[in-house]
């Protein structure tokens, strides 16, 4: 049960954020507008969604630095800075539906590939290029001659607008297919490329792509769900290391920026020299020692 | 010496992460990001 519990979370909490069936219906396009969508989800999940109950935040701050009055975004990066000092990539680990999505497709028994680690380490800071310059940058700056703004991450990069709304809507909809172009071509071609990595390396999209993961991965220092290491338990087996998809080494850096805080480490660890504790017990308890 | 951020640190920028967020809901922010929710976004289907 506790193997499968973060797997039933992670399921149950992406049925939840996405359970407006009636978007699922054949007919006319269509999204949920209740309330709710003016509330962000902590996690990657497209609000054109058809089942989509709340907004995507990283859909949600380049809206607001691309509208035409170039808003500073306080209410979305007071919310993602709010999630991040709470939890920090815990959110990757637990309570995102496309974090989920890889893993599974990373189940599928196919041979696995390992990227080599001079080409794996320069790879990871992608995401925070791809947060600075199509998230921020890119949406902040740039203005078509009528003055309109473009969520250049959205438009031209993200496979989960792809997967959760464009692919359904369009399946749904015939009114929408004469409307597809190269931007669909394009995004779909994107969308498979990143399945088929998913099936051959752990969560590709989160390790080098994602936006919000990198943003995320800034408070991991600080947020209140950390990860310690027991020293004088830890026997450096290595265990955790081996188990971690992620790849890191969490007995020598419990806090790196590519901890999802996914817990398998803890799971297999022999001695319990890991876990998630209060920064303020583990300084008490260092200061007995 | 690998010394850990306080955690009373995180608690003070919490609430200024949460002051923050009401700050934009009251100037009108959560109206842009509901009616950017609510409409169909050409862009994130690629269609636009
Ligand atoms: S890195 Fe992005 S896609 Fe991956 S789990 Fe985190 S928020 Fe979701
Ligand atoms: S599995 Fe536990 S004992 Fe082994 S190296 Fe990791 S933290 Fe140390
Ligand atoms: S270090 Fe542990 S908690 Fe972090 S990603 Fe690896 S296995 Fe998961």
């Amino acid at each position: 049960m506790a193997k499968h519990l973060r797997k039933i979370i992670q399921a149950g909490w992406g049925l939840l954020s996405n359970a407006y069936v009636r978007g699922f219906l054949p007919g006319q396009p269509f999204i949920y507008s209740g309330a709710l969508k003016h509330f962000c989800v902590p996690g990657m999940n497209c609000y054109s969604c058809p089942g989509a109950l709340g907004a995507c935040p990283v859909g949600a701050l380049q809206a607001v630095l691309a509208g035409r009055q170039r808003k500073f975004p306080a209410y979305v990066l007071g919310y993602l800075a709010a999630v991040g000092l709470l939890a920090g990539r815990f959110i990757c680990g637990w309570l995102c539906l496309f974090g989920l999505i890889q893993e599974l497709l990373y189940k599928i028994p196919l041979p696995k590939i390992t990227i080599p680690e001079r080409v794996d380490r320069p790879l990871r800071y992608l995401k925070y290029a791809v947060l600075l310059v199509l998230v921020v940058g890119l949406p902040l700056l740039y203005r078509s001659e009528y003055g309109a703004g473009d969520p250049f991450f959205c438009k031209y990069l993200c496979p989960v607008g792809t997967l959760e709304a464009g692919v359904p809507l369009v399946l749904m909809n015939d009114m929408l297919r004469p409307a597809l172009g190269w931007l669909f071509r394009w995004k779909m071609l994107l969308l498979i490329v990143c399945i088929l990595a998913s099936i051959l390396i752990y969560r590709p999209f989160c390790k080098y792509i994602c936006p919000l993961g990198a943003f995320y991965s800034l408070f991991r220092k600080m947020s209140l769900v950390r990860m310690h290491v027991d020293t004088d338990a830890c026997i450096n087996c290595g265990a955790c290391s081996k188990i971690c998809g992620m790849r890191v080494d969490p007995h020598l850096a419990p806090n790196s920026a590519e901890c999802i805080r996914c817990g398998e480490c803890m799971r297999v660890c022999p001695v319990n020299a890991l876990s998630f504790a209060r920064a303020a017990g583990k300084q008490e308890k260092a200061a007995v020692h | 010496m690998n010394r850990e951020f306080p955690e009373k640190l995180t608690v003070i920028l919490l609430l200024a992460a949460v002051c923050l967020c009401i700050f934009g809901a009251a100037t009108g922010e959560m109206e842009d990001v509901f009616i950017k929710a609510v409409n169909i976004c050409m862009e994130c289907i690629g269609l636009g």
